[in-house]
């Protein structure tokens, strides 16, 4: 794609991760180019099985056998996280990059108290006092919204959202560049999930860190993110800020989408449905992955794939309804 | 069709050995603490509420699957509160219930023709040839086609979408008068749901069915429902039609609800109900409103007295000493 | 016809998987079957009588007797491939037997759940705490030598095994959702057990089968060798174990070693084929 400057964050050039099962080849992540700036929040929409969490843990190179990062370059602060050894990667991880995942009840270790849990964090990664490392501690329980009483506190003993606040400190702890949240309020009830959006907000202007949001509801992105990434088949369809994006969105699929989720606000819409089903990621369709289902569909689309096109600045979109 | 006055479910919590020799006194939860509702014949009711709130046990003790603790249900105008064993057994032809999670309710060793075809088996209503052409038609009607190829299929080989269709198709066989839906589509992806609520509607048409709808996501009670009432730990804070419900929400829960779940669009700014702390134990409920530990709006009053349900309009009321008004709830929605 | 549909499903499913399961499984099931063979086939293999003289006594191993003769002049090969029969007979009939009476109560009394299910359990559990070995012991004594008193205590020594593993699976395959749903569209009582639940735990049936059968061909040879079970002169691995025993000293150990070496093939056989069919139907986590 596009080289990158001194405001980027991250950039993934052609990324392929593939599976490869006993049933064949699953192309979870086929071909994805992406580039984030610092400090920007995108939202990474897609369904089950779109490979949008494949592409987060591949970011940090935790894709769990038979798959691999099969092609492909993973830009970041100049290094390509695809050619660091282990050992290197394990400094990046946590402390660079972070991770929350969906469920915070099995990513919490149930022995450990939460305070101690971030405690430990941050000493395995840097050289402090554990007095200060403690301080840090309690100051980052009271920047998510929870009480210093709670600092010896064991996982069971909290709710689901004051859980996934611990992750998210955990998450904060060594002040990283990139934090990538995968489905965080998932699980959550709509109020929680309403407190740890607004958290996440307010986090971002303290820390001012990158964040790629990955979810399958595209409400929450309008919330929260300033850009938007489809995600359709393995492959990223679309990508563009958030109000052009819900003001006209540009792929059949995104605008296929956002018809068929009900919006409280507006009364008695009609909503569509996509016909069809998600396609087979080890025997995708030829050409466009999206054309079975696309209203729009001509010819071509069955035969040659669509590259990706900048519709706007800043606005791509991978569909021959753009391309001229 | 259906009345359900006071009903309550309290499940004990279990003890161990030791607790039970040491002491007599036995906590429980007050899962569902005193709900009263009607729903009228074809209509489409939904019970919103967040998770723990008693919506789904609610649906069950209606259906009958669980004993209630108190209360009254009719179905019909017969009471069937504390109906067992053959009696229970043979109602089960008129009221059926589509689970959550498609891929739980569904027998994994019986193909989806057997599956499908049992109710008919099981209240003598076809047997044979006769019981696979009904099963096939079924089939047909909530969108399996070719029918030969799903009845002789196991659950594993369909996706998710198409086992809660299986499910629904299981439901409708012996052509019941009413269906309790229990968050029918929460765990169906996102693109898909539609189809299925679509699918949902039209056989509440075709088969003029009523439904109990039992989903925490407002914006899809919104769509389906003619009817809509909100629960809070173990009861019902508001209930009203759909129009009055998200138009003039009068109830501080309800607005907070509505103001919370997102919207997809980012140029949307809304005031906003924050709720403070945590949903409490369903073990030790808040004395009077059970809301009161958690409402921006409380007043003493709401700590002692219990609140009745004030009658907003013909089909609205709400459980509140002090619910919003038309004016002021306009800016949170 | 049944068996020859079961082999080649077996050969099916094992052949041509990589994986040391797949061979332990295999391993296991030829040696189950070549242990089946020679019983059905005793007539025709065995060189002579098992029960007559055949050449003096304690004759060392030799063309003529592969496997040398016994104390008294028998030909031990042949006493080997017949007691295939009594040792097959025994513990598959009374395998049967616990099976059939166990698996019932335990898919019962897992599902009726209250005091039927606590009461039952009680007795289940205080019959399950004796030490197999000592509870068939006292069962022989009680009932006397002979196959079919030996048949009677295995029996019951394994009823409460498979009671227990039944019961523990109906209790977990009662939770799940599809059983619910079951009851919900008016399914009797008996329906939602035989229909629902217990095809549900019929995978995990064969391998309580062949550990169980494994344990029972160790006892079975052990009631024998303490002379409670068969009696002479049927040809049994575990009492022919105790007539060689005395020679050992004096170096011949041809009548004890050959009998003592079935045994432990044997329940060897049944051991790998049920660890292995453990191993591919409920596989451990993946190791990185």
């Amino acid at each position: 794609m596009i080289a990158m400057n001194r405001n980027n964050l991250l950039s993934l050039e052609n990324l392929k991760v593939y599976f490869y099962t006993e049933e064949g080849v699953v192309k979870a992540v086929d071909g994805v180019n992406f580039i984030m700036d610092k400090g920007e929040t995108v939202g990474l929409v897609g369904e089950s099985g779109s490979g949008k969490t494949t592409l987060g843990l591949s970011i940090l190179r935790l894709v769990p056998p038979p798959g691999r990062i099969v092609e492909g370059r993973v830009l970041f602060d100049g290094m390509d996280l695809t050619r660091l050894s282990e050992n290197e990667m394990r400094k990046i991880r946590g402390r660079r990059i972070s991770m929350i995942f969906q469920d915070p009840m099995t990513s919490l270790n149930p022995l450990m108290k939460v305070g101690d849990h971030i405690v430990e964090t941050i000493m395995t990664h840097e050289k402090i006092l554990r007095e200060e490392a403690i301080e840090r501690a309690r100051l980052l329980l009271e920047d998510v919204g929870i009480l210093p009483e709670r600092f010896n506190d064991y996982p069971h003993q909290l709710s689901g959202g004051m859980r996934q606040r611990v992750m998210i400190a955990l998450a904060l702890a060594l002040k990283p560049d990139l934090v990538i949240a995968d489905e965080p309020t998932s699980a959550l009830d709509v109020i929680v999930q309403y407190q740890i959006l607004e958290l996440m907000r307010k986090l971002k202007q303290t820390y001012n860190m990158g964040l790629i949001l990955i979810t399958h509801d595209v409400s929450v992105v309008a919330e929260v993110a300033d850009r938007i990434a489809v995600m359709y088949a393995g492959q990223l369809v679309e990508y563009s800020d958030v109000n052009s994006f819900f003001n006209k969105p540009l792929h059949p699929y995104s605008e296929a989408l956002l018809e068929s989720i009900p919006n409280i606000q507006l009364s008695d819409k009609k909503l569509k449905y996509i016909a069809g089903a998600p396609p087979n990621l080890i025997d995708p369709p030829r050409g466009c992955r999206f054309h079975t289902r696309c209203p729009y569909a001509e010819n071509r689309c069955s035969e040659v794939e669509p590259q990706t096109v900048e519709f706007e600045r800043r606005r791509f979109v991978k569909c021959f309804k753009y391309l001229r | 069709m259906i009345q359900v006055k006071d009903l309550k479910k309290y499940f004990p919590v279990q003890r161990g050995l030791l607790e039970r020799v040491l002491s007599r006194k036995v906590d429980y939860i007050k899962a569902v603490d005193g709900v009263s509702f009607e729903i009228k014949k074809k209509e489409i009711f939904s019970l919103v509420g967040e998770s723990g709130c008693g919506k789904t046990t609610t649906g069950r003790l209606i259906l009958r699957l669980i004993d209630p603790t108190s209360g009254t249900i009719i179905f019909k105008g017969r009471d069937i509160t504390f109906l067992r064993g053959e009696e229970l057994r043979r109602l089960r032809k008129t009221m059926q219930i589509i689970f959550q999670d498609p891929y739980a309710s569904l027998n994994p060793r019986m193909r989806i023709g057997d599956a499908v075809g049992h109710p008919l088996e099981i209240h003598g209503i076809a047997e044979g040839q006769e019981k696979k052409r009904i099963v096939f038609e079924t089939l047909k009607k909530v969108g399996l086609e070719p029918p030969e190829k799903f009845y002789n299929a196991y659950p594993h080989e369909l996706s998710g979408g198409q086992r809660q269709r299986a499910a629904i198709a299981r439901a409708i066989i012996v052509n019941p008068e009413f269906i309790v839906a229990d968050e029918p589509i929460s765990m169906i992806d996102v693109s898909l749901r539609s189809k299925l609520l679509e699918l949902m509607k039209q056989l509440q048409e075709e088969l003029e069915l009523t439904y109990l709808f039992i989903t925490h996501d407002l914006a899809v009670s919104k769509y389906i429902s003619d009817k809509v009432a909100i629960m809070y730990l173990g009861g019902i804070v508001e209930l009203g039609s759909k129009k009055e419900i998200f138009s003039n929400p009068s109830h501080p829960y309800t607005i907070a609800l509505l103001s919370a779940v997102p919207v997809p669009d980012p140029s949307v700014k809304r005031k906003r109900i924050d709720l403070k702390g945590e949903v409490p134990s369903p073990i030790n409920p808040p004395s009077g409103c059970r809301f009161h530990t958690r409402c921006p709006f409380k007043e003493k009053m709401c700590e002692i007295e219990k609140p009745y349900f004030i009658k907003i309009s013909e089909d609205h009321f709400v459980a509140c000493h002090k619910p919003f008004s038309l004016n002021i709830n306009q800016h949170y929605i | 016809m049944l068996f020859p549909n079961i082999i080649s499903f077996i050969l099916r499913r094992l052949k041509f998987k990589k994986g040391v399961k797949y061979y332990f499984t295999f391993a296991g099931f030829i040696i189950i079957a070549s242990f089946i063979s020679m019983a059905l086939l005793a007539p025709y293999i065995a060189p002579y009588n098992p029960i007559k003289k055949a050449g003096d006594p304690l004759e060392s191993p030799s063309f003529k007797f592969p496997m040398g003769t016994d104390g008294l002049g028998r030909d031990i090969l042949s006493r080997i491939i017949y007691g295939t029969r009594i040792v097959l007979r025994v513990t598959l009939i009374s395998m049967v037997l616990s099976f059939l009476v166990g698996v019932p109560i335990g898919l019962l009394s897992g599902y009726a759940g209250g005091k039927l299910d606590s009461i039952i359990s009680l007795f289940m559990d205080s019959l399950y705490a004796f030490p197999g070995l000592v509870l068939a012991i006292a069962l022989a004594v009680m009932l006397g030598p002979g196959e079919i008193s030996m048949g009677i205590s295995l029996t019951v020594v394994y009823i409460p095994t498979y009671f227990r593993m039944v019961r523990g699976e109906t209790l977990s395959v009662k939770e799940n959702l599809f059983v619910e749903a079951a009851k919900a569209i008016g399914a009797k009582d008996r329906t939602v057990m035989f229909k629902y639940i217990f095809p549900n735990i019929i995978p995990s049936l064969p391998i309580v089968l062949s550990l169980n059968a494994a344990d029972a061909v160790l006892t079975a040879a052990a009631l024998s060798f303490i002379g409670l079970g068969i009696t002479a002169p049927t040809p049994d691995w575990g009492f022919d174990l105790r007539m060689g025993y005395p020679y050992l000293t004096s170096k011949i150990w041809w009548p004890s070693t050959f009998p003592g070496l079935m045994i432990v093939l044997l329940t060897l056989g049944f051991s790998l084929f049920g660890e292995g069919l453990t191993e591919i139907l409920n596989p451990r986590l993946v190791r990185k």
